[in-house]
């Protein structure tokens, strides 16, 4: 009983929250770009909320199902499509046994986060399912999907009563959203060597976009900017860095770290986007502009606790919309 | 023991998590510091850290700023009330670690093959690939801190006459390569572009995901290298693949 991958996509990979508690070791930690999203597809079929997901990039894999089982998709949109019939982001799905999963074109956001109810049969490493690709473990076998490959999924809970023939259901309910107005600011506090910069560099960072070039990957976003200048010629000894943290490399260009980054680094630390922001810069891709924003501690804090109420929120009512439904439509 | 009473200074590293900063600085004494700081909070952890990051001369806490904030008034942050914390923490004296230092043998074969750089690292240096060997495995190092790939240890401190600064343009480098950069010495754990002066090869692996602690080193580790031919580099090898995951008798 699973999803089986019947064409492989650029880079799909099972991730979670993220592997923490090895940084000490030089383990990356890896996890979703966008952990927001990855949580909203699973309150969506009423999974915990750090259940694993299958994170997909454009072009994304094409899946079968081999059982009926409940779904939601978020993150990305890339305009999806069940059977040739298009269906919604942030809905639950009830799919069907031979039901066809695939992405038909890259409509906004970078990412997409396929939940399945009950989640995948991932064996964990480290204490997470996240895939870290430079280790080769974690994830399915440590690395990305390919053709073939059969996820199996952890519940065999039988779901088959809501659908009458051989197809999907929308379930009538959606996860929904404040417009995310002016998405291309993204808020920082400064990092330890933000006063390396002279003020002309400051001014530049905070009132200047900031075009994310092609050399971004999971790893970090290199950006395409008017090289910013230092103070000093002192330099950084090794030492902890993480996501969102930017680097000023020695050309005078930043680099945003993202899920894939390495655990420690010797370039300046400027500035670190907010973990509330984080979302919405993983959605960002070759080409976009960013704008920083200078915030403080108390925003940056409420932010993210809002955020998570949110979801916490979010995850109670599809847990009670969808017992109330899977019980009206028992029998 | 107590270990030397080191000024520090503590800054954000973002909004979920904070550094302890001893001063910017490759130096055993205040490594020692971090390490045994690392040690003492991973005996009493705060209420929300998720993890820590010892480095050269800092030691970085993750935490959780929802569960934090959770025991605070809304009047204080998570990242003034973790600093709070760390302030206290830090006026403690501190006894030695409880984890005593591991001594650790590596072989190294520092045959032609596996050790691309060491020839002209010996002509600048006006020694002879021997000297090189003889000075490298004459001491033994400190493992200041892991970082950059899972299992890779930044070592000291090297000897003054086979200092050389890292490569300009980064190579490819396979796993089990022994590398200089500076004063440090360390060892790529998996095949990666790298910048660090390589002068030979051990057969262990580093890095092993199978394993129950998948790096052989840990920060505060002492390690010795010694030489081996290329013959002993594949002996080891092959008897590694039979036990799988056991370095420990080698």
């Amino acid at each position: 009983m699973s999803l089986k991958v019947i064409k492989a996509g650029i880079l799909d990979t099972i991730q979670d929250m993220g592997r923490y508690g090895y940084q000490q070791l030089g383990i990356n930690p890896n996890g979703a770009m966008d952990k927001y999203a990855m949580q909203i597809a699973n309150a969506l079929v009423g999974n915990d909320l750090q259940e694993a997901v299958i994170e997909l990039h454009f072009p994304g894999s094409v899946f079968r199902f081999t059982q009926p089982t409940l779904i939601a998709l978020s993150g990305a949109d890339f305009s999806p499509s069940i059977n040739g019939v298009p269906v919604p982001l942030h809905h639950c799905i009830a799919v069907n046994k031979k039901d066809e999963l695939q992405f038909n074109k890259p409509v906004s956001g970078a990412r997409a986060y396929i939940a399945v109810h009950g989640g995948l049969e991932i064996k964990e490493w480290l204490q997470s399912s996240s895939t870290n690709l430079k280790a080769g473990a974690g994830g399915f076998q440590g690395r990305n999907l390919y053709k073939n490959d059969e996820l199996l999924l952890k519940s065999k809970n039988e779901i088959y009563y809501l659908l009458h023939d051989n197809d999907f259901k929308i379930l009538p309910w959606f996860a929904g959203f404040a417009a995310n107005e002016n998405s291309q600011e993204i808020f920082f506090l400064p990092g330890n060597e933000w006063e390396w910069l002279t003020e002309e560099s400051k001014t530049i960072f905070t009132t200047t976009p900031f075009v994310i070039t092609e050399q971004s990957d999971r790893m970090g976003y290199r950006l395409g900017n008017t090289p910013l200048i230092t103070l000093t010629n002192e330099e950084v000894v090794s030492s902890a860095v993480g996501f969102g943290t930017i680097q000023l490399l020695p050309d005078g260009k930043l680099i945003v770290l993202m899920a894939d980054h390495q655990t420690t680094g010797g370039y300046p630390r400027v500035a670190h986007v907010i973990t509330a922001h984080q979302s919405r810069l993983a959605q960002m891709k070759t080409g976009d502009e960013i704008w920083f924003r200078l915030t403080d501690h108390q925003t940056a804090e409420e932010l993210l606790v809002k955020q998570q109420q949110h979801l916490l929120q979010l995850q109670n009512a599809c847990i009670f919309r969808l017992q109330e439904y899977l019980h009206a439509n028992r029998y | 023991m107590n270990y030397l009473n080191i000024p520090y200074r503590i800054f954000p590293l973002g909004d979920s998590a904070i550094t302890v900063d001893f001063g910017n600085v490759i130096d055993e004494a205040v490594n020692n510091e971090v390490i045994g700081r690392f040690h003492q909070l991973k005996n009493y952890p705060l209420h929300g850290m998720i993890e820590m990051i010892p480095a050269y001369s800092s030691l970085t806490i993750r935490y959780d700023v929802c569960t934090v904030r959770k025991n605070t008034t809304i009047d204080i942050t998570a990242f003034d009330w973790m600093k709070n914390k760390l302030d206290e923490l830090l006026q403690l004296p501190m006894s030695a670690p409880q984890t005593s230092s591991r001594l650790l043998q590596i072989p190294v074969c520092y045959e032609n093959g596996f050790a691309p750089d060491i020839k002209q690292l010996a002509a600048i240096k006006n020694l002879s690939v021997e000297e090189v060997i003889q000075v490298h495995t004459a001491r033994e190092y400190k493992v200041y801190m892991l970082g950059f790939l899972p299992g890779f240890a930044y070592m000291g401190e090297l000897d003054e006459r086979i200092a050389i600064p890292r490569k300009a343009q980064p190579q490819i480098t396979f796993p089990g390569s022994v590398g200089i950069a500076g004063k440090q010495t360390g060892i790529y754990p998996l095949r990666s572009p790298g910048g660090w002066q390589i002068i030979g090869r051990t057969p262990l692996k580093l890095f092993d995901a199978d394993r129950e602690d998948p790096t052989l080193f840990q920060a505060g580790d002492t390690v010795q290298f010694y030489s081996i031919t290329e013959n002993n580099f594949y002996e080891i090898q092959n008897s590694l693949s039979f036990k799988r995951g056991d370095w420990s008798k080698v």
